[in-house]
């Protein structure tokens, strides 16, 4: 039994469909796992004496003809599921209990999944090392007081660590991507409208997206098949037909045209992403892909954008916690003074920043100069992958300009901190699919990840070359357990 | 200072003229609400319509009603306005208790309806008002001050119900016009059945814009804005108090501030609420939760299909088929109701008799027991059964005033009260005779004195047989008998 937790999904199932496993066996490994893991910090609230409840339901009366059938997944704490505290990284819904489920989750459990527990997060996913979370900064399991990536820090950290077979994450400017990249496993952002935003707290609406979070790029696969849905009550969720994606998976990528945009190699970028980057397209070539030189011009302006769209969204989003009513409320002299109260000592530095930046970016006076540009080099950026999917049918970049750092390295100097983004924010600003997959490792031997970024609704080929390349590059993690002792 | 169609203040030499512009609250008649599925109707218990999305629950996404845009479409048909092909909803930000969101989704720049407009009957004539746009917008919550006296208290039940704003252009010209405006504008949505213009339960509420200039002058003057007006006495009341004002202003040298201002209906005077350097700064931005709201033509021209006949049109065609004066045909068609109860009577009656029957008779007894028509205690077929009865000599119109006063109090068959209360007309011309006869027996010195040429007691034997017939002798035969009875 001690080794289940460190079974792939594809690998988890088999074995339960074949009777070697049962549901609760597994319910019981992770959760004595997560019990001699809490130094990382991963649970932000456990479901673990409900999982068991249900892990047992799930033996005597099986059912493997779903396609998650009895699996505990552990998610990330922005999803809101039924009567499971929701949190969002936040003090101020530090008591939230949801009476609904995301659709997102409730695919999970349409299909056999079974809640382990709500994973720690950035607060409302603003951050990128998990160190905004009002419950403190999570662990990266490769190395101590290394941080796990954000904001999906709990969700990266926990399925490295080997505490959930799968997890999902929210992606709005590489809240999946980089934590994946950071901790050496897959992170998938699929195309904006394919998983539906019902019930997962908002952070900027125009980006937000869910998606998997895997060991390897098949049980990507499997779990993008069970969450992307057409959704009626997401307005901005797109009706197309969606793949059996896992069915269709193929490592045969022959001619396959990859785009190498040279807007990506930025200055003061370091050497070893550079040869990493070059080692992928070495990869992408014994694959039978072609490479072909793109240009993606307006890449440069893709972070000062997406720093003014997602905070301008942000702040009126995040207005609706005022204390009136659900969440943390401070007691004022009058309205005003507990809404000042409240949202004061209810949000956290970062999201307060983020918060005045997107106040005053749409104040009168502003707007056009600051949002209103900014819509339209979102625009341009679009249009740059358009251009370039004339010619290509995916795109290879690194998925960080950096492996992980420090806990508390950045944490004073939010530019550096945004700076994390560059590679994966500008797929949310066009809306496009991409993954990023491990790919080596630096001098410290800290994970590095490669991204493939896909046309609009075209997950297959961006999982195709994923696990083309994943057989190539053959990454293993070397994680010693240290925090179980 | 006013004759009955112009309005101006007049101070010392000076002529003012007032300019009046309104924004016009409608709430679309609709059972759910403009981007939930909770219930509209009026009167519930506090917060017992309010779903996830109303209250703004995290996570929660606003998902647009496609009967409220319909509704707004046929609204914008009505005021022959142009209808967007794209719309686009935004989110207007302010803090407020009862605005669970912490903004407004409404529609800022790309408003589903543009230009049109909307004619006035006035006594002077027609007068065609503008009409700037129509909107889609949600409403918000209320907020209770008294009911608690430490807390506010919040009903969300309003929290996300469909409003049609609509923006006059700054054409109306004194508070009459503004009666007549409020008054078509309800009229044409009660037509459509996009907006009941209930006043009393915030169907129909305004913001008035006023400001006034010299007569003659091509200039606007600053205008200030009377927040929420939910009646038309008190907006006249308010446009008279803030022109005076303003006017007041302007003849002691003095300026006019842009401002919000509230209207006191106890004290009759508009107050201060807020300046323009106060302003709220609503930092409105497109809704990223919503796409721009797309309508082709073709969807257009089907609910085109759906419009029924509108006021306007009503009026020519009573004028030009029934012959009915432009006054009479003006008061039939303002209210939906009203003019199908008429076209419902003249169905199978004189057109002349039943709309003096309806105008007059019917409209005084509506009007005396506070009711409207389609509260009606006498039904349309019953009131055109009693004018073919009137019609057909069967019962005088004095006798019909009679059985109007029963049927009044209940909707029963004239025919019935004819028979059970014999006030059949007597309109056989032996039983005539007879009546007649015994009449001019009684009476003979009265007989002698008409023929020797006292003509006007002709009167008297008329009264005479009336009062015996009780009221029932056929007038007309009657007379004619009684002609040639008194020539022999």
């Amino acid at each position: 039994m001690s080794e289940i937790p460190s079974l792939t999904l594809y690998e988890l199932i088999k074995n339960i469909k074949e009777k070697k496993i049962s549901s609760n066996e597994a319910a019981k490994s992770f959760i004595d796992r997560a019990e001699r893991s809490k130094k990382l910090n991963t649970y932000v609230t456990d479901n673990f004496e409900n999982c068991l409840k249900l892990s047992k339901q799930f033996d005597n009366r099986p059912n493997f003809d779903l396609k998650l059938p009895g699996i505990p997944i552990a998610v990330k704490d922005l999803f809101c599921t039924t009567d499971v505290r929701t949190t969002a990284g936040s003090n101020i819904l530090n008591n939230f209990i949801p009476t609904y489920e995301s659709t997102v989750t409730q695919n999970i459990w349409n299909e056999g999944g079974i809640l382990l527990g709500k994973l720690n997060c950035d607060e409302f996913a603003m951050g990128s090392s998990n160190e905004t979370s009002f419950f403190g900064n999570v662990q990266n399991p490769i190395s101590k007081d290394l941080v796990p990536g954000g904001s999906s820090g709990g969700s990266s950290a926990a399925l490295a660590a080997n505490l959930t077979p799968i997890t999902i994450g929210t992606d709005t400017g590489g809240s999946i991507r980089q934590p994946a990249s950071f901790t050496g496993t897959v992170g998938l952002k699929p195309t904006y409208g394919s998983c539906s935003r019902y019930g997962i707290v908002a952070f900027a609406s125009s980006l937000d997206q869910a998606g998997p979070m895997s060991k390897d790029v098949k049980d990507c696969s499997i779990l993008l098949e069970v969450i992307s849905s057409f959704d009626k009550k997401d307005s901005t969720s797109i009706d197309f037909k969606r793949n059996n994606y896992s069915k269709e998976l193929t490592n045969n990528i022959k001619g396959l045209k990859i785009g190498i945009p040279k807007e990506y190699r930025i200055d003061g970028m370091p050497d070893e992403i550079e040869k990493l980057w070059q080692k992928g397209i070495e990869y992408a070539k014994e694959c039978g892909a072609e490479i072909i030189d793109i240009s993606l011009p307006h890449t440069s302006y893709a972070l000062p954008t997406y720093y003014i769209v997602a905070p301008a969204e942000a702040s009126s989003n995040l207005a609706r916690y005022d204390g009136v009513k659900y969440g943390f409320r401070s007691s004022g002299e009058n309205l005003i003074d507990m809404y000042e109260k409240t949202r004061s000592e209810g949000f956290g530095e970062e999201v307060k920043r983020r918060i005045m930046i997107g106040t005053y970016v749409l104040s009168s006076g502003y707007y056009d100069a600051y949002y209103l540009k900014a819509q339209k080099v979102r625009q341009l950026i679009k249009k740059d992958f358009d251009d370039a999917y004339n010619k290509v049918d995916a795109i290879l970049t690194p998925s960080t300009p950096s492996s992980a750092f420090k806990i508390g390295e950045k944490s004073s100097d939010p530019v550096s901190m945004y700076l994390n983004d560059i590679f994966t924010v500008p797929v949310n600003l066009a809306g496009l699919p991409g993954i990023s997959i491990p790919a080596g490792t630096d001098k410290n031997n800290y994970p590095l990840g490669l991204q493939i970024i896909g046309k609009p609704f075209d997950e297959q080929t961006v999982l195709n070359i994923a696990y083309s390349m994943e057989e190539k590059i053959n990454y293993k993690n070397n994680i010693c357990d240290w925090w179980i002792k | 200072m006013s004759d009955k169609s112009e309005y101006f203040i007049v101070r010392d030499q000076n002529i003012y003229e007032v300019v009046i512009g309104l924004e016009v609250h409608a709430q679309v008649t609709s059972n759910s609400k403009l981007f939930s599925s909770s219930s509209t109707k009026f009167g519930a218990e506090p917060n017992t319509q309010v779903s996830l999305v109303d209250a703004a629950f995290p996570g929660m996404l606003p998902v647009i009603n496609e009967f409220c845009v319909k509704q707004a479409i046929k609204t914008g048909i009505g005021l022959k306005a142009k209808i967007n092909n794209k719309s686009v909803f935004d989110r207007k930000n302010y803090f407020y208790a009862d605005l669970p969101q912490g903004y407004q989704i409404s529609q800022y720049k790309y408003p589903i309806v543009g230009e049109g407009n909307v004619t006035l009957d006035m006594p002077n004539g027609q007068k065609k008002i503008g009409i700037e746009r129509l909107h889609l917008e949600q409403d918000a919550g209320k907020s209770i001050h008294d009911i608690d006296p430490n807390s506010t208290l919040v009903d969300l039940n309003r929290s996300g119900v469909a409003l049609m704003e609509i923006v006059s252009k700054p054409d109306l010209r004194s508070p009459d016009e503004v009666n007549a405006f409020i008054k078509k504008l309800r009229s044409i949505m009660r037509y459509l059945g996009t907006c009941d213009g209930n006043m009393q339960e915030g169907s129909l509420r305004a913001d008035v814009n006023v400001s006034v200039r010299k007569k003659g002058s091509k200039d606007l003057g600053t205008r200030c804005e009377i927040k929420n007006v939910n009646s038309i006495k008190f907006m006249q009341m308010a446009i008279a108090y803030e022109a005076n004002r303003q006017v007041d202003l302007i003849e002691e040298g003095k300026k006019i501030d842009q401002e919000t201002r509230l209207f006191d209906t106890k004290k009759n005077e508009t107050r201060s609420m807020r300046s323009k350097e106060d302003a709220h700064d609503y930092r409105y931005f497109p809704d990223p939760d919503l796409l721009p709201l797309e309508i082709d033509d073709e969807y257009i021209n089907k609910i085109k299909l759906e419009i029924p006949e509108l006021p306007d049109e009503k009026k020519k065609r009573f004028i030009d088929k029934f012959n009915l004066t432009s006054y009479e045909a003006t008061i039939l068609v303002s209210d939906i109701e009203t003019s199908k109860y008429f076209e419902e009577v003249i169905k199978d009656s004189d057109v002349k008799l039943s709309t003096n029957w309806i105008t007059g008779e019917l409209f005084a007894l509506l009007n005396e027991k506070g009711l409207d028509i389609s509260d009606s205690p006498i039904s349309s077929k019953n009131l055109s059964k009693l004018i073919n009865f009137i019609k057909d000599g069967t019962i005088s119109g004095k006798i019909a005033k009679t059985i109007f006063e029963i049927m009044a109090e209940k909707d029963e068959d004239p025919e019935k009260i004819i028979n059970e209360k014999g006030l059949k007309q007597e309109s056989n011309p032996e039983e005539l005779e007879k009546l007649i006869d015994q009449i001019l027996n009684d009476n003979r010195d009265k007989v002698t004195e008409y023929k020797s040429g006292k003509d006007k007691l002709f009167g008297f034997f008329v009264g005479q047989a009336m009062k015996v017939s009780g009221g029932k002798a056929n007038p007309k035969l009657l007379n004619e008998i009684l002609k040639t009875k008194l020539i022999k």
